[in-house]
């Protein structure tokens, strides 16, 4: 199902539109990962895209159904959201945890099926956690642990399915584990809109990278077009060289080492050298550290340079 | 259905009937256990024995039974209460219910006259269920409507509120003040049928509720955002289930007088078997809170015979050290108290 975002203005009462007239389409099976710098709106853009947070203008559509107009049953019905740190009942176990994603197939006459029994295995057996399934939640490993949540969202059998920081708390291990999973959820055919804080995992694991700063989208595209050094500078204020993965081509953001020049990042690197060696006056330990960074950040033989 | 609640259920079912019919054998009273068995079984002898009949219906019977609805009725408020806050150390006093029952008796007794033990009962109820509607008219307005800290906010602020009037129109009565003392003792004894059964279809509408309530109140657990988008509606579920908890936390108090610590204690009790499951909770805490109830009510009548402890005392007594060692308890870390 395709997810369609018009015009969207969303923000907070007394502060500017924390999303300012976005526009957005997500066709059918495709992951898209929304990203960008702190406080540039991603968040609330998903939150009103999972109707947590009323937006003030624009529409949100799956399909051709308006989100916002939906009962809060039948949109749970097409928009599943897996929220970014959700609070696990006292010893509930995996499976009784991924129950909790039938709750919008029930009602107060239509209690557990077969249909949900069903349901609920397969989402256990898409995410490989069938073997946990009589196992208490809390006693697993954080990776495991987010297989669980990803379950029970996928028992809830929506089309389309948003993922707030699915991989914030994970090391890299399993947060590659979970963006593997989200690419197989995807290849089953749903739609999979989730925001990441990590542009590299973005890049590699999502069909679309949408880039976010100040409440407007600054960039849409395969991550291999999108995915630049300009980008990444206009989004976090930092250097970084863009190197292509071998396997794949696709783009691997590599940060420089040299100090960060964030708030203004129009600074050359003397400017920056000079800021960095203000407190120097002190000691002479940093000054040592400032000569470091400027071996590091003017390597010669380095194959894309940016500013300085 | 998980079996270990099962059989738990079974099981306090038998022993709550047991207790019960010990609660018509014994009394605090001279009449002797064997002849009140007599009776119960239909011994002709003790069937016209005026006296026996007196001890056994009229006065053991109403109380066992306003003993049982007591006890379901504040096990299933504390359950539903403490799964609405998502607090455990909720109680059923949170809703501002016992502050309100307390300054309705007083309102009732100084202004209104009243005398009989079913007019205190009809202020009690009546107070109880106004202060928890205030609390949860102004829990359910505002910007964040149906938060668990705006319900919890509002409930101490009023009950503090309640509180400090009925001290107030105390200070001048002293009649007033020795039957209000006596009221504010939660206790079984001297309970009719006929005060009791109005209460009935109550309990029973507070019962409904919660049991069409079960699965969003589950999905509460799981934070706001994931309930509201597993189609839920947090604010007002949690609005509905406290109206829930005010018709059955009103009524144990009209019917009893405020008993402290069996709302907050059943539901932890029900807890260890049941796990998370809601409805077994439900169930489970209810029960326990019954046959505490009863049992703590029997002992009343025996701990000092031929006087009789008033029966929140003695729950008191037990609540008390079993609190302290619930916080001590490794559980307490784990159950996640959260706003």
């Amino acid at each position: 199902m395709q997810l369609t975002v018009e015009a969207l203005t969303s923000g907070y009462p007394g502060h500017t539109a924390a999303v300012d007239g976005v526009d957005l389409t997500i066709p059918s099976g495709q992951v898209a990962a929304i990203v960008g710098p702190n406080g540039c709106g991603k968040s609330t853009l998903l939150r009103s895209i999972s109707r947590l947070h009323k937006p003030s203008s624009g529409t949100v559509r799956a399909g051709d159904e308006d989100v916002w107009q939906l009962t809060q049953r039948r949109a749970a019905h097409r928009i599943a959201l897996l929220a970014q740190s959700p609070q696990a009942p006292e010893a509930v176990t995996v499976a009784g945890l991924v129950r909790y994603g039938r709750h919008p197939h029930q009602g107060l006459f239509r209690q557990w099926s077969r249909e949900d029994e069903a349901a609920v295995r397969e989402a256990l057996e898409a995410t490989g956690t069938t073997d946990l399934a009589t196992r208490r939640l809390d006693h697993l490993s954080g990776g495991q642990r987010q297989r669980c949540w990803l379950a029970m969202v996928l028992a809830q059998q929506t089309p389309i399915v948003l993922l707030d920081e699915p991989t914030s708390a994970l090391d890299l291990g399993h947060a590659v584990e979970v963006l593997s999973l989200v690419r197989e959820v995807a290849a089953a055919g749903r739609t999979v809109v989730m925001v990441l804080h990590d542009l590299a995992s973005a890049a590699r694991y999502a069909d679309t990278v949408i880039a976010m700063n100040a409440g407007k989208i600054v960039a849409n595209g395969p991550a291999r077009d999108v995915v630049t050094a300009e980008l990444v500078k206009e989004l976090y204020g930092i250097d970084a060289d863009i190197l292509r993965a071998p396997g794949d081509g696709s783009p691997v953001v590599v940060p420089s080492a040299k100090a960060r020049s964030v708030r203004a990042p129009e600074k050359t690197a003397q400017a920056a050298e000079e800021t960095v060696q203000a407190p120097g006056e002190t000691a002479q330990a940093p000054e040592k550290t400032v000569q470091a960074a400027e071996e590091t950040a003017q390597p010669p033989e380095k194959p894309v340079k940016q500013s300085g | 259905m998980h079996r270990p609640t099962l059989w738990a259920a079974a099981g306090l079912v038998v022993l709550l009937l047991l207790l019960g019919l010990l609660s018509l054998l014994v009394g605090s009273g001279s009449t002797p256990m064997g002849r009140a068995w007599d009776f119960i079984v239909g011994d002709s002898s003790a069937r016209a024995d005026a006296q026996i009949r007196l001890a056994v219906l009229d006065v053991r019977l109403p109380r066992t039974l306003a003993g049982v609805l007591v006890g379901v009725a504040l096990g299933a408020a504390g359950c539903l209460l403490q799964a609405v806050t998502r607090n455990p150390l909720a109680e059923t006093g949170l809703l501002g219910v016992n502050s309100g029952a307390a300054l309705g008796v007083v309102i009732g007794l100084t202004y209104f006259e009243v005398t009989s033990a079913y007019g205190v009962l009809v202020w009690a109820l009546v107070g109880g269920m106004a202060a928890s509607g205030v609390v949860l008219l102004l829990a359910a307005s505002g910007r964040a409507a149906g938060s668990p800290l705006r319900l919890v906010l509002a409930g101490s602020a009023l009950g503090a509120t309640f509180h400090g009037m009925t001290s107030y129109v105390l200070l001048g009565e002293q009649a007033t003040f020795d039957t209000y003392r006596y009221w504010t003792i939660g206790s079984l004894a001297g309970i009719k049928t006929s005060e009791t059964y109005p209460l009935i279809p109550l309990i029973a509408l507070g019962l409904l509720i919660a049991f069409c309530c079960v699965r969003p109140l589950a999905a509460l657990a799981l934070g706001d955002d994931s309930a509201r988008s597993l189609g839920h509606h947090p604010g007002r579920i949690r609005l509905i289930v406290a109206a829930a908890v005010t018709l059955l936390a009103g009524s144990a108090v009209a019917l009893a007088g405020p008993i402290a610590f069996l709302g907050l204690l059943a539901p932890y009790a029900a807890r260890a078997v049941t796990g998370p499951r809601m409805a077994g909770q439900l169930v489970l805490s209810a029960l326990v809170a019954a046959n505490v109830m009863i049992a703590a009510d029997l002992l009343a009548r025996i701990v000092i015979r031929p006087w009789e402890t008033p029966v929140s005392v003695l729950l008191a007594f037990i609540g008390g050290p079993l609190l302290i060692w619930i916080a001590r308890s490794q559980r307490m870390s784990t159950a996640g108290v959260a706003s």
